[in-house]
């Protein structure tokens, strides 16, 4: 990894140790210092000129993220890529700084199976109210099924898709209370 | 309008109370439609505008009274319309800000007066359609789906009707006419049309009848009964009135039942149809329903139909067939010896080749015409000759055709059906999230069970699993392969995945970087390649290289202590290979291609583990192996003895019973036999014994005690550890296989005297006679070899001769199968020498002697050569020996002096020199010029054909005839030689005989000079 080396010493120092810090205190150690170094110099590496303008936030905005995760990650969903910025930018400043890179990035490279469980958790949870209601996996499934012309209502088959994922989420017992439909919560 | 409002309309909050609509594009498009649709309902259906509904839709409006102008009657803050219904009231009733409507008509003219606030008007309106109005649109669309589901439903019932249509028509007469003509045999004298004329949609009744669904008349005539007219339609098949004399016309009047086809009616109408039928069943093989697919192309009528009436008659079909063939090779092959399986093979080669030769004839016909369907066809049955050719002589029953006993078309599908179905719709519309969706609930199904496995097959679920095999998907070809691994364990399913093409394209994913994608396919492909061309398939596509290089992944497995998170997956994609490469080993070519692809070395390796899960895939290919010659090697070369011997030792019975298997196997070499003593292998195998629950495990350590007792020194380790009493005691109660393997480890065991005592003393010859009375051939080669060993002790022969044991060997000499005579013939001899008054036991069995003396006629060398030795024996007795020469036995047995068999030439010079004690027989020999050929016996490199040929010519000597032959053919260079020899017996025998050729010589002399 070539690229900005010595761009900004001073900064890279600084998330690397308060990242350190962070990481610790959040029990994940799981990313090597060099592992966070070069994440930090992709970041600049993909930031390229836009942070040789003075006077604005140094990081990646809504639409260059969302090309990053088309072009490396090959995602074509416009709801998914838009949650998974979502998901990166901590802060909800529409842009995602060096720290929310390695923060995200690194739930994505090493986080352990519950770290990843949480963040798909808070990318499908469209309103953010701790709930993934059926209304949210419809959105998310929307597109998912190919139109049949002699389907009398296309969206059935969503419904009926949305119904087995949920079941099957409340079935894995993994964050049961999290995962509960909000109108079976109502009935109970 | 309440699906579209409650699933696509963005309302503000979910779940129930004051909702409103959210103020997007979308809602309103919605708002708009409904608009227009509303407005322009009076002009559209005027009539139904003026329906009055029995709820007024009621919400709170923004519309000024004073807006109302003609045919509404304003006063102040209220409104209410000229127009009343029934009971007087106004259809429109505005009281602000609460307005009512009871009908379409009166709500156009609202939005009308509305002008710009129509959008308004028709949000409020939608917004406060309250909770009791919803309910009644839910029971609306639930009646509607009800009414959907009805007629669903008995569009199914009425599929279900069997019906008939010509092709089928067609088919059952060709079929049948194949099997009618005169003779017993047949299933029918004849069936004929009424009409040559057969009209282009296939019916051969007049059109007139035709509209009434008849297709054609047919003229039956079966053995038992008078010609029968007979119609069949699409309801079925029915007696009608017959032909009148007269004109030869057809009172086409319905006379009997209707019947669902013709050969329903048949087996009810005549009761030889019926029997030779189920015989012709048998024999007819699998060509008419296989025919059947081919006609389709020609059908225009009743298609749907067709195709559950086809599949339900060639099940039928299938399964007699089947039913036929696996009574067939039963009685052949009741036992797993690999010899026995060889015959059955035959047989079923035979079957085969018949039934090719049928496809092909059938391919010159109609050359003109060659559907894809029938290429594919021959294409088939040239694999099958070839699959015939590289079958495995170690293949199992399981290989056999299943039936394919397709779903009931009539039987209630159960509810797991119709879901599959669903998701299967899914897995073929949805993009990635949905096909992974559906593909994890599918796997939630209980896909062991039959009806969810042919589920997903019959709604084309298949299909789409493999076609997802071809995707760059990941995570769908891993969803993909857990279901297919799981429903392979179905043979039919196995049978369609091959159809389908599968197998090429799992064999390419094992090329693929992801191990878990590696195991999966391994293990499907494992699944899968349970039959013969599934494997060959296999093969062809270079699946069995990369199987083995899978083994390969194990290279560090040596040490689990230290295997690491990738060791762990390495040593599963080993194992996985493995158990592929089981599967596959089961034909001869495959494990040809194995060794070729340098997996012995490999398998070697991965026996080093100590992992149970993989030592059993590997002992079992080795022990699959282990039945060439190479492997037998191979595993010497490898060392892989020393590590089966060590796994017998497990607790895992798979494992003991594969390396029993395997070592069951290897043991015919004698080299092998030792490794397995030195290894100390003979002391678990004798313990298992003790075990007989197991009864699989238990015929392989009995097998592998059989071969190892080969050797003597092994039998002696077997008697140290009391094994030989165990076996005794496994004689009674116990499967044939077991059986087969207990009594020939007997048999070994018997060549030795304190063995025989052993035997004797836990009463063992009582079962070993009482086996004498079997089938199975097998098992009567051993026993009679037992029975044999124990008869050389005169105190056991008592015990034999007493339960009637010679009897029942001498009545084996009748069996069919040249092994079990020769056997039975070997154990004769050592029971006539030790019996007491032999002669005379030997002539109380009636026909006995003739019966011995004609097997001489046999063409098998070991018949011929163990029925000697028991003539030599019966010629003892000078009165048995006069009843021999009476069947002719010189003849016979000078026939077959010209051989070069050693064994049947010393058995053969025995007997002629035994027989020439008798009468004129040493001049008949010469008579029939066995002297001649006995004389180059003396050529052999076998002593004991030297002594035996040598007292023969003592014996055949005292004729001066004989002995001029003797000497024309150079006898007495070769007797001199003899003299000098070290055998006792020889130099006598061969002396005695110079002697007298030398006397004949002075006699000659004497004569000529006095």
């Amino acid at each position: 990894m070539d690229g900005h080396p010595s761009t900004h010493p001073s900064m890279d120092t600084w998330v690397t140790s308060t990242f350190c810090e962070y990481s610790c205190y959040e029990h994940w150690c799981t990313v090597s210092k060099f592992e966070v170094k070069c994440l930090i110099n992709l970041f600049y590496n993909l930031v390229g000129e836009v942070t040789e303008r003075q006077g604005m936030i140094i990081g990646l905005d809504r639409n260059a993220f969302r090309n990053i995760l088309h072009m490396t990650f090959g995602m074509t969903d416009d709801m998914i890529m838009d949650r998974v910025f979502r998901g990166f930018d901590k802060d909800n400043d529409g842009c995602i700084s060096v720290t929310e890179w390695v923060y995200g990035l690194s739930v994505f490279l090493r986080g352990t199976l519950e770290e990843k469980m949480k963040y798909c958790f808070e990318v499908f949870d469209l309103n953010g109210d701790s709930f993934i209601s059926k209304e949210e996996m419809f959105h998310m499934l929307k597109n998912s099924l190919l139109k049949q012309p002699s389907e009398e209502d296309p969206d059935e088959g969503i419904k009926d898709l949305v119904e087995i994922t949920l079941k099957k989420m409340s079935q894995s017992e993994f964050e049961a209370q999290v995962f509960k439909d909000p109108n079976e919560f109502n009935e109970v | 309008m309440g699906v579209a409002l409650t699933r696509s309309a963005q309302w503000t909050a979910a779940g129930h109370g004051a909702k409103t609509l959210e103020v997007t594009p979308l809602n309103e498009a919605i708002v708009k439609e409904i608009i227009m649709f509303v407005e322009s309902f009076i002009y559209k259906y005027p009539q139904e505008a003026n329906y009055v509904f029995v709820e007024p839709l009621e919400w709170k409006t923004n519309l000024d009274p004073s807006a109302f102008g003609s045919g509404y009657a304003v006063s102040g803050t209220t409104v209410k319309s000229e127009e009343v219904d029934k009971n007087g009231e106004p259809l429109l009733y505005l009281s602000v800000p609460q307005i009512k409507i009871r009908s379409f008509g009166q709500l156009s003219r609202m939005l009308y007066i509305a002008k710009n606030m129509k959008l308004k008007e028709a949000q409020a309106c939608i917004e406060d359609d309250d909770s009791e109005s919803e309910i009644k649109m839910k029971i609306a669309l639930q009646l509607k789906q009800l009414d959907l589901h009805l007629l669903n439903h008995s569009l199914k019932h009425i599929s279900l009707e069997i019906r008939l249509n010509p092709g089928t028509v067609k088919n059952d007469i060709e079929l049948l006419k194949q099997f009618s003509g005169k003779g017993k045999q047949t299933v029918l004298e004849s069936i004929e049309y009424t009409s040559d004329y057969e009209f282009s949609n296939g019916c051969r009744a007049p059109p007139w009848r035709q509209i009434k669904g008849e297709i054609c008349y047919v003229l039956v005539k079966p053995h038992d009964a008078e010609t029968l007219c007979v119609t069949c339609s699409k309801e079925g098949v029915f007696l009608n009135g017959g032909k009148t004399d007269d004109e030869g016309q057809i009172n086409y009047e319905r006379k009997g039942e209707i019947y669902k086809d013709l050969v329903t009616l048949l087996k009810e109408k005549s009761a030889i149809f019926s029997e030779n039928m189920s015989k012709q069943e048998i024999k007819f093989s699998e060509q008419p329903q296989k025919d059947q697919p081919n006609e389709a192309p020609k059908e225009e009528v009743a298609i749907t139909h067709k195709a559950s009436v086809t599949s339900r008659k060639s099940t039928q079909e299938k399964n007699r067939i089947n039913l036929g063939r696996s009574q067939l090779t039963k009685r052949l092959e009741p036992s797993l010896n690999w010899r026995t399986s060889v015959s059955s093979k035959e047989s079923r080669n035979t079957l085969r080749d018949t039934q090719v030769e049928k496809h092909g004839g059938k391919l010159e016909k109609s050359r003109s015409s060659v559907s894809p369907g029938r290429a594919q066809l021959i294409r088939k049955s040239v694999e099958k000759i070839e699959e015939i050719i590289s079958d495995s002589s170690s293949e199992s029953e399981e290989d056999e055709e299943q039936p394919d006993h397709r779903q009931e078309a009539n039987a209630d599908l159960p509810s797991e059906y119709w879901q599959i179905q669903k998701l299967v719709k899914y897995l073929k519309g949805g993009n990635q999230t949905a096909t992974v969706i559906a593909l994890c609930s599918m796997k939630d199904f209980n896909l062991a069970q039959e009806t969810c496995q042919l589920a997903i097959r019959d709604v084309g679920g298949l299909e789409v699993l493999i076609n997802l095999l071809e995707t760059d998907e990941v995570k769908c070809k891993i969803g993909s392969l857990k279901i297919l691994k799981e429903i392979s364990h179905n043979p039919q399913i196995r049978r369609n995945i091959v159809d389908l093409g599968g197998l090429p394209v799992m064999v390419n994913i094992l090329d693929s970087p992801h191990k878990s994608l590696k195991c999966l396919a391994a293990e499907t492909i494992a699944n899968v390649a349970k039959f013969r061309r599934a494997r060959r398939v296999v093969r062809r596509h270079g699946g069995i290289t990369k199987l083995v290089a899978l083994l390969d992944c194990g290279k560090h497995s040596g040490e689990p202590a230290q295997s690491s998170l990738y060791e762990t997956r390495d040593v599963e994609v080993a194992r996985c290979g493995a158990l592929a490469l089981w599967s596959c080993s089961k034909s001869y070519a495959n494990k040809e291609a194995i060794r070729k692809a340098g997996g012995i070395p490999l398998l070697a390796r991965l026996l080093k583990t100590s992992h149970e899960n993989m030592l059993i895939p590997v002992v079992g290919t080795l022990q699959e192996c282990a039945s060439e010659e190479n492997y037998r090697a191979a595993i010497k070369a490898e060392r892989i003895i020393e590590n089966l011997v060590k796994n017998l030792n497990s607790e895992n019975e798979q494992l003991q019973e594969h390396c029993a298997m395997a070592i069951y196997q290897c043991a015919e070499d004698e080299e092998t036999r030792d490794l397995v003593r030195l290894h100390g292998g003979l002391k678990p195998l004798a313990s298992l014994l003790n075990n007989t629950d197991n009864k699989e495990r238990l015929a392989a350590v009995t097998g592998a005690i059989w071969k190892c007792s080969i050797s003597k020194e092994n039998v002696t380790k077997f008697r140290e550890y009391k094994a030989i009493e165990t076996l005794v005691g496994l004689l009674t109660d116990q499967p044939e296989e077991v059986l087969v393997n207990v009594v020939g480890a007997l048999g070994e065991c018997c060549q030795e005297h304190e063995n025989r005592v052993i035997i004797r003393r836990c009463g063992g010859i009582q079962p070993l006679v009482n086996l004498l009375v079997g089938i199975n051939q097998a098992l009567l080669v051993n026993v009679t070899k037992a029975v044999g060993a124990c008869a050389v002790e005169p105190e056991s022969m008592m015990i034999i001769d007493r339960l009637d044991g010679v009897r029942l060997l001498w009545s084996l000499l009748k069996n069919p199968h040249p092994d079990v005579k020769a056997s039975a013939a070997w154990a004769l001899c050592p029971c006539i020498q030790n019996a007491k008054d032999a002669g005379e036991m030997v002539r109380s069995f009636v026909g006995g002697l003739e019966l011995v003396v004609n097997l001489l006629k046999s063409d098998n060398k070991e018949v011929l050569a163990s029925v000697c030795a028991v003539i030599t024996n019966i010629a003892k007795d000078q009165e048995n020996l006069a009843v021999i020469t009476d069947h002719g036995v010189v003849p016979l047995l000078s026939k077959l002096a010209n051989t070069n068999n050693d064994k049947l030439r010393r058995h053969l010079a025995e007997t002629i020199s035994r027989c020439c004690m008798w009468g004129r027989n040493r001049v008949a020999f010469g008579e029939h010029k066995a002297v001649a050929p006995l004389v180059r016996y003396l050529k052999s490199n076998d002593t004991n054909v030297h002594r035996a040929t040598a007292q023969a010519l003592y014996q055949l000597s005292e004729d001066a005839d004989n002995c001029v032959t003797m000497h024309e053919n150079g006898a007495v260079k070769l007797l001199l030689d003899m003299v000098g020899s070290p055998d006792e017996e020889l130099q006598e025998a061969a002396a005695g005989c110079i002697s007298n050729i030398r006397r004949l010589a002075l006699a000659i002399e004497k004569a000529r000079y006095s």
